[in-house]
């Protein structure tokens, strides 16, 4: 990989002081820094060529519209993805999963059973309890073991024909575990169930191929990628995306419009309802092609490099339990040190200036398994190094000793 | 590092019988000027949280829960003679420092006092500046809530 303090010159944010002393960013898996290029392509767009997509004949809006279909280009050549159309821009991984539990209330029953891990995003269980109150399917929950990891073999026994759908995540944004999601799709496929992956925290560590997995749906946010919120994108088999019915009605979606009958847009456009984010997905493009640079081989490789260095480390430290202790991880620890709360960690290390992510990581089933009120979480990215891990330590020895 | 009032309070479990609320404000005021950096606000906050007596169990109920902090922090409150009786708890240290620093000023307090008194003392002692935006709100949370009970017992007179 390129020397790791080349690639911080590309994100001005690192340069930044917190209480006089050097940012420390270790809260990667909520949301990555944004680097140079991505910022440049994003100001480009409201220097020189903002206007609405699909709709001016003017060049700026042909520019725009490039632009933007150029994103879906890269993003459908980054993860694999066979044809354009079933890239569906959305404002993120929620959008995405709210798009598909919002169109299956037609498709689900009170027969039908659903699956979701114990160890979801809440982003990845809330939609799913609404469409099971709406449909009064059965919502069951895939149990996870003390390391960290799901238990398959109960999956395995819950499979019957009356599930129909299976959502889990591809990453633990909580613990950091790699799920085997290729064994879950191809153990519900057999069993003819459909399978949606929140890729909110896998898409931005390692090179994936949707095709290969052969996943029904995958989400994921551009944010955690180095691109700007409020951005994200919807993969669906264009089989399945064109039996759903539209997520919102509006401009840009339909084909005609009378008051007798609207005609919807074929796919993607049919769930692109009104102007989306321009510049957002302008820029998402412009951080896949920044990660693809820098290479996604390089960066799993580091990353794995930083995640076993802080490991050690920490282990080292008197009195700390890390959660997760799966070979199969990113670089995510989440931990707690002696009985203090995560809070007053997190709360001592910013004075440190080290920005860190306490509480339950919005996944209070997994901390209610392992009965803790939340965890300290430190997630690394390919620009952070070891010297700034050092810094973690020597910080946490002293918030311990502050706190007695 | 605590200093003699804070003490005394400690060792009066009623909290009662202690100065205005503009005078402990001012006190608290004046002892965090001595501190020279964070860390002394901090390890200050931490030593009061230890501190804190003992929470009453039956008082640990979802119904005294301050709504808005990221660690949980319990407030309970009745009135003995006319005044306000506030003990508190919480599973974070640095919440429980901030809580007794409150528990402190308003305990043992008349209500109308209470709904009545400025605030402006937390921004004095430069905590808010110390403190995460979560842990700001937390503090605002508490605040409402302990003005919330005395505006209680003021309607009930």
């Amino acid at each position: 990989m390129k020397d790791v303090y080349k690639i911080r010159e590309d994100f001005p944010i690192l340069n930044k002081k917190i209480n006089g002393t050097d940012l420390v960013y270790f809260d990667n898996a909520a949301t990555s820094q944004t680097p140079i290029q991505v910022i440049q392509k994003i100001v480009e767009y409201y220097e020189n060529y903002n206007s609405n997509i699909h709709r001016g004949l003017h060049s700026l809006s042909a520019d725009a519209t490039n632009q933007y279909e150029l994103s879906r280009k890269k993003i459908q050549n980054h993860f694999g993805i066979k044809n354009d159309c079933e890239v569906i821009f959305t404002s993120g991984t929620t959008h995405g999963i709210n798009i598909i539990s919002s169109g299956l209330e037609s498709q689900i029953n009170s027969s039908d059973e659903l699956i979701v891990s114990e160890m979801e995003h809440h982003s990845n269980i809330v939609p799913w309890q609404i469409l099971c109150e709406k449909t009064g399917a059965k919502l069951k929950v895939i149990p996870m073991e003390d390391n960290g990891s799901l238990d398959i073999g109960s999956f395995k026994k819950m499979l019957n024909k009356n599930v129909k759908f299976v959502f889990v995540n591809h990453v633990s944004n909580s613990l950091g575990t790699i799920n085997p999601i290729k064994e879950i799709i191809d153990l519900s496929h057999k069993n003819n169930t459909k399978v949606l992956i929140d890729g909110a925290q896998g898409a931005a560590h390692f090179k994936i191929n949707l095709s290969e997995l052969d996943v029904d749906y995958y989400v994921a946010s551009a944010h955690k990628l180095c691109g700007p919120t409020g951005v994200g994108f919807l993969y669906g088999k264009s089989e399945l995306l064109e039996d759903l019915p539209p997520y919102q009605g509006g401009g840009e979606m339909i084909s005609s419009v009378t008051f007798k009958k609207t005609e919807y847009a074929d796919l993607p456009h049919k769930f692109e309802a009104g102007t989306p984010n321009i510049s957002g997905v302008i820029g998402f493009g412009a951080a896949i092609d920044y990660m693809n640079d820098i290479g996604f081989d390089n960066i799993e490789s580091y990353e794995q490099e930083l995640l076993k260095y802080a490991t050690d480390r920490l282990n080292k430290i008197p009195g700390i339990k890390i959660y997760g202790n799966l070979e199969n991880k990113i670089s995510v620890i989440s931990f707690n040190l002696s009985n203090h709360h995560p809070s007053d960690i997190g709360s001592i290390l910013d004075q440190f200036g080290i920005a860190v992510r306490t509480g339950q990581h919005c996944t209070q089933p997994v901390m209610d398994y392992y009965k803790i009120p939340g965890t300290v979480r430190v997630s690394l990215s390919f620009y952070n190094t070891k010297s700034e891990i050092d810094l973690l330590i020597d910080a946490l020895q002293k918030a311990s000793n502050m706190l007695g | 590092m605590l200093c003699r009032r804070h003490q005394t309070c400690w060792d009066n479990s009623l909290f009662l019988n202690v100065g205005t609320i503009e005078s402990i404000q001012q006190d608290i005021v004046n002892e965090f000027d001595f501190f020279d950096d964070w860390s002394e606000k901090y390890q200050y906050l931490i030593d009061l949280g230890k501190k804190l007596p003992d929470f009453s169990e039956i008082n640990r109920i979802d119904d005294n829960l301050v709504k808005g902090c990221q660690s949980n922090v319990w407030l309970h409150a009745e009135i003995i003679d006319d005044k306000i009786i506030y003990t508190a708890d919480s599973d974070a240290i640095i919440s429980k420092g901030i809580i007794s620093i409150l528990i402190s000023v308003f305990s043992g307090q008349k209500p109308d006092d209470i709904v009545k008194a400025k605030m402006d003392f937390i921004d004095k002692i430069g905590l808010s500046n110390h403190l995460s935006q979560t842990r700001a709100n937390g503090l605002l949370s508490m605040v409402k809530q302990i003005k919330l009970y005395a505006v209680a017992y003021n309607s009930k007179k």
